[in-house]
């Protein structure tokens, strides 16, 4: 699998760690009560099919915004997390 | 029919005509009492403890694929009770009790092994650690010796001992831990609650779970609706296509473990060994493959095969640990969909739907705990109250934070455990 990074562009799978659905860019108030805070930490939708997720490409230092399907490993877009939260 | 020796004999002097389909292929009723949906390991033995330990009847087991299409036939095998938190502890040594009895208690042959299994650590912490784990096996009732240097040398002396990045320390010993045939376990829960009246019905995948005034009422299918009492999920790595039916999101996130197969070889490993810190496991099949895996490749995938990285990784694990495994031939690779819950520990519990149950987030640990798991399953359908053993399996623990059974102490991210 090739990710492309939008500053290095199109880079081995093994440059990138993985770290969750992109739900963690919603970060809840501390005082969201439990319900927020267990969406958020916790529960997923977890398709068979397109998902977004984070990803932190290493040697650039650029947290992105994967757009990728689960089932064929196809990824179809990124952007860098800055974006995404705008 | 009954399996036995004499049977085999005088069948292999008739030609071995005289077999039968292990179970029937019955089509779907219109109505059941209990519905399980998922014809794996976990499905399988909850329909037969259903039926066996509480008398039910009128029971089908919907499988989407065929029996034991799933993570039941893609495993590496491993039945083991070394846990350490209560909860998970008293569980899995239930399991193996239940493992210990199971060919008789089936009247099949599933191959169980009790070969031994030895966890490596490499550094005084690391001992600590197999110290303690091992003083809550024993205190649980099970089996752990810790094993000195010299000690692992007389079961493993094919090790690397001197390796320098990871020298070997030790390990943690649970003689009653081995392996089992995958499949025969799925078949003989499967030919066991068949004989006991549970429909088996396979190419039938769930499109839908019926709800009506926050109660289920049947599951709409690929073969028609069928109507139920009850129902329940045990999906393991789609459990989130499943429960999505139901309106429910789940604590899961999906993820692939890869498994290995060498070819045939004589009899070499004895054990199961597990080299932790390189992420490596091993044991050999009764077939004389080579058996092993590592960790997950990480990632959110439901591809049911794995990345390149993960296959170097282990293959260099296991030439670290191990360099005589290095001329034997790789004959096949695979992966599993893992359904990783945020604690890495199980959930088997009522959700808020009446008569709806579900049975997931078994990580990469479902295989070994496919008896007790179904009976545990089976006792909460059939009294509407939590075996003791499973009592702490409970949904709500993440929303509430109370009594969490993160065993590696690695936090709410799915793909850590």
């Amino acid at each position: 699998m090739r990710i492309p990074c939008p500053c290095c562009g199109l880079r081995d799978r093994r440059e990138f760690t993985y770290y969750g659905a992109s739900v963690f860019l919603d970060r809840p108030a501390p005082d969201a009560g439990l319900e927020a805070w267990d969406e958020y930490l916790h529960l997923r939708d977890n398709p068979a099919g397109v998902t977004r997720d984070l990803w932190y490409h290493d040697p650039c230092q650029s947290w992105l915004e994967v757009e990728r399907n689960t089932v064929t490993h196809e990824v179809l877009s990124t952007r860098p997390v800055v974006e995404a939260r705008a | 029919m009954r399996y036995s020796g004499f049977r085999v004999f005088t069948q292999g002097l008739s030609g071995n005509r005289g077999w039968r389909p292990a179970w029937r292929d019955p089509a779907p009723k219109p109505a059941y009492d209990i519905i399980i949906i998922g014809g794996g390991g976990h499905g399988l033995s909850t329909a037969y403890y259903l039926a066996k330990n509480h008398g039910l009847k009128n029971i089908a087991v919907l499988e989407k694929g065929y029996l034991g299409s799933g993570n039941i036939g893609r495993n590496t095998t491993i039945v083991r009770a070394n846990y350490f938190l209560p909860g998970n502890s008293e569980f899995y040594s239930h399991s193996l009790k239940l493992w210990e009895g199971l060919e008789s208690e089936l009247n099949y042959n599933v191959m169980h092994s009790q070969r031994g299994l030895i966890n490596l650590f490499h550094s005084d912490g690391q001992r600590d650690a197999f110290a303690r784990r091992g003083n809550a096996m024993l205190a649980q009732g099970d089996d752990a010796i810790l094993l000195d240097r010299e000690g692992v040398r007389k079961h493993l002396p094919y090790l690397d001992f001197e390796q320098t990045r990871f020298p070997i320390y030790g390990g943690l010993y649970h003689p009653r831990g081995g392996s089992a045939r995958h499949d025969a376990v799925a078949w003989g829960y499967a030919r066991g609650a068949d004989q006991r009246g549970v429909d088996l019905i396979q190419n039938c995948e769930v499109t839908g779970i019926d709800i009506e005034n926050g109660r289920v009422t049947g599951v709409q299918t690929s073969r028609g609706p069928i109507r139920a009492k009850q129902v329940a999920m045990v999906a393991a790595g789609r459990s989130g296509q499943v429960a999505a039916m139901a309106g429910m999101r789940l604590p899961i996130e999906s993820h692939i473990l890869q498994a290995f197969v060498t070819e045939g070889l004589k009899p070499v490993i004895d054990h199961v060994v597990s080299f932790g810190m390189g992420h490596f496991y091993i044991s050999q099949s009764d077939k004389g493959g080579l058996v092993f895996g590592g960790d997950l490749d990480f990632y959110a995938s439901y591809a049911a095969r794995g990345n390149l990285p993960m296959v170097e990784h282990v293959m260099e694990a296991g030439m670290t640990l191990m360099p005589m495994i290095g001329r034997a031939k790789v004959l096949r690779t695979w992966g599993g969909i893992m359904d990783m819950s945020p604690d890495g520990s199980p959930i088997i519990d009522k959700t808020d739907t009446e008569g709806l149950f579900v049975n997931c987030g078994w990580n990469y640990g479902g295989f070994k705990a496919v008896p007790a798991s179904g009976w545990c399953l089976a006792h909460l359908m059939a009294t509407g109250a939590p075996h003791p053993v499973a009592a702490r399996f409970r949904l709500d623990r993440f929303r509430t934070g109370r009594g969490l059974m993160d065993e590696e102490g690695t936090g709410s991210q799915h793909n850590l455990h």
